[in-house]
């Protein structure tokens, strides 16, 4: 039988078949982070039930750590505890931490990818919807609330119904200045927020196909941005080069075998898809968003529209007008970080186009780097010199400003144009009104302070 | 799990399309690590303004408290995975959300305690939303006979549920324990598949 990609990988997971349909999953990897896993080791404990295979497990703190002076102790009280609550459990249940500070510490999905944790054919969970962004290497991956991170942890399978399969094709070469992350909201912006519910997406084209590992990575990420369990990509010549070599990449003497199998996961010719969609990358210009789901994207250069109920309440949350337009509208803040942009080459993109440059006095420009092995590399690089002489202030890795869940947080009625995944009411901060975008969109709306279409300025 | 089998129950209505989980709670009230003590933050910056007082125009501000139901417009629970809010909508209160459709992560946090997501016809829950922007709306959901009917009216309408989430559910277990019960099944899969040393 020809088959999908994703029913490859699934099937050869599938430790059972129950008798209502639903598979028991076997998962290869867990990630586990601060937020949504003490509830999970507080049920194990009431179970009276160990972690099964303490090894396919690994652990960091992101997503409620401070972004300055990591070394010092963590000053609010209940972070303080979420984060010693996250050590406690890994250590009493041999769980590998990549704690604040620590070297491969760092955003769940940018660390797994990075380390070579995340491999081609593998089943990856976490508590975390952008748990897709690993699919970019060729895994099933997606994201599970807290009870199933439990489930994991002691069973190391779930149980679920096997999603249907969605293709999404984008074919053609992008012009310059469009990035990744506008392909992305171009699709989501298509297909709207419910667009992907119960589907698994490949993406696939030779759009994708040009895209570098860390570029896919931005598109299977914001997946979850139209409703889709998951999305990933056929791994090839670059996915296999990206794993090779890596902290945790099978050795050298395993490199043989593993090339051999991931070859092999591919969608087969003439394996049927449930949903299809095409795109032409041509058309495809920066994008940016004018509500309050991600779904609410334009071309940067477009007239806001404003007619469908849904679209009134977020231009009301966002002070905008219909048919008013976003160039030349001036905003307060800018964040690069996240696991959509928070990787080198965001980063290399950034400092390229303000190198030399000053950001607008009014704004306030964070750059965040996505994990400590980012950091380190910009520094090593010398892109953290010359993003502060332009006015950023280059942060230590967390998720920060992307869920302000720690203090950085957007004022109440602030512009922030960020280069996360979410642009939903109140994210960045009570009352904080985001505006999401490609890393140079947001670089250039520093340099400016207000939105530009970034096409204008490149030479 | 706590059981669920019928429920008899005013309703709250928040007429709004792809209702995310950071309305439903805010990232920075995800700091407790129990499943308890998240009802105070539920929609808590739509329930309340700036300034702290409550935003009386709120649905939820000017509900009862007794009310066990929430209507609401489709893909309810989009965005985030956090299981916060299945806990703070349980712990506020709410057994069960009537929604035309709902985000697949919020369905099955929902369904892991003891949350029904139902499913229903947009036009249904239109006419449910009319109603009751007019007069106090009671329902009855019926999980055995998968219906949800309106008291004083004729409205009614059956649900999909997957039968075996169903009998969770009526029984009140969780997958965990019959996972549990497949340990052994689940050791020699992991050893005895191919590219073991690989994935
Ligand atoms: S960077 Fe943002 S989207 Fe990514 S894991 Fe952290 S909070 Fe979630």
């Amino acid at each position: 039988m020809k088959k999908t990609l994703f029913d490859k990988i699934w099937d050869a997971h599938v430790v059972k078949k129950m008798d209502n349909g639903s598979d028991l999953l076997f998962i290869d990897r867990q990630f586990i982070h601060e937020v949504t896993s003490p509830q999970a080791f507080a049920g194990l404990r009431e179970r009276g039930v160990p972690v099964l295979f303490p090894s396919r497990v690994t652990a960091t703190a992101d997503h409620n750590v401070p972004t300055r002076n990591q070394h010092l102790p963590v000053k609010d009280e209940m972070s303080a505890k979420q984060i010693r609550e996250l050590e406690k459990n890994c250590r009493e249940n041999g769980v590998e931490l990549f704690g604040l500070g620590h070297r491969y510490n760092g955003i769940v999905h940018v660390i797994g990818p990075e380390l070579g944790l995340t491999r081609p054919g593998m089943t990856i969970v976490c508590g975390d919807s952008h748990t897709s962004t690993h699919g970019a290497l060729g895994t099933v991956a997606f994201g599970i609330g807290t009870s199933q991170v439990e489930q994991v942890l002691a069973t190391q399978c779930l149980l679920g119904e096997k999603p249907k399969r969605m293709r999404i094709t984008v074919s053609g070469k992008l012009s310059a200045g469009v990035a990744a992350k506008d392909v992305i909201l171009h699709i989501i912006a298509a297909l709207g927020a419910a667009g992907g519910n119960g589907h698994f997406v490949e993406y696939a084209g030779n759009t994708v196909d040009a895209m570098s590992v860390e570029e896919r990575m931005t598109i299977c990420n914001m997946s979850i941005e139209m409703g889709a369990r998951g999305g990933l990509i056929a791994p090839d010549e670059k996915t296999m080069a990206y794993v090779a070599g890596r902290t945790f990449s099978p050795p050298p003497g395993d490199m043989n075998e593993a090339l051999a199998y991931w070859s092999s996961l591919y969608t087969d010719a003439g394996a049927v898809f449930d949903a299809e969609y095409f795109f032409d990358a041509e058309k495809i210009v920066p994008m940016i968003t004018y509500g309050t789901s991600p779904a609410q994207a334009l071309p940067v250069d477009g007239w806001i529209p404003g007619n469908a109920e849904n679209e009134k309440r977020a231009l009301d949350y966002m002070h905008f007008n219909a048919g008013d337009r976003l160039v030349g509208k001036k905003i307060d803040f800018v964040f690069i970080g996240s696991c959509t942009n928070g990787r080198i080459e965001d980063l290399r993109a950034v400092a390229g186009l303000v190198a030399g440059k000053k950001i607008a006095e009014s704004v306030t420009a964070w750059i965040v780097p996505g994990s400590k092995e980012v950091e380190t590399q910009a520094r090593a690089e010398g892109l953290d010199r010359i993003l502060e002489s332009a006015g950023f202030e280059f942060r230590q890795p967390g998720c920060s400003a992307c869920l302000g869940m720690n203090e950085d947080k957007i004022p109440g009625g602030k512009y922030c144009v960020s280069t996360g995944n979410r642009n939903f009411e109140g994210r960045q901060g009570p009352g904080a009104r985001t505006i999401l975008a490609a890393p140079l969109t947001a670089a250039a709306a520093a340099l400016y302070g207000y939105i530009k279409d970034v096409r204008t300025i490149l030479n | 799990m706590e059981k669920f089998s019928t429920l008899i129950s005013k309703i709250v209505c928040f007429d709004a399309d792809d209702i995310d989980t950071d309305q439903v709670i805010p990232a920075r009230f995800l700091k407790r690590t129990e499943k308890t003590g998240f009802g105070d933050a539920l929609f808590h910056d739509l329930r309340y303004c700036a300034d702290g007082s409550l935003r009386d125009s709120f649905p939820l501000n000017l509900a009862r408290g007794d009310e066990q139901v929430l209507v609401a417009g489709k893909n309810f629970g989009c965005g985030s995975s956090r299981e916060h809010a299945a806990w703070a909508l349980r712990d506020f209160g709410f057994r069960a959300i009537l929604a035309p459709s709902f985000a697949d992560i919020f369905r099955i946090n929902a369904l892991n305690n003891g949350l029904l997501p139902v499913i229903l016809p947009a036009e249904f829950i239109r006419e449910i939303m009319t109603l009751s922007a007019r007069e106090q709306v009671t329902v009855l959901v019926d999980l055995e006979k998968e219906e949800v009917a309106v008291s004083g009216t004729s409205l009614r309408s059956s649900f999909p549920v997957d039968a075996y989430r169903k009998r969770c559910l009526l029984n009140g277990y969780d997958d965990t324990g019959l996972m549990l019960t497949m340990t052994e099944e689940i050791l020699r899969f992991e050893m005895s598949r191919p590219y073991q040393k690989i994935i």
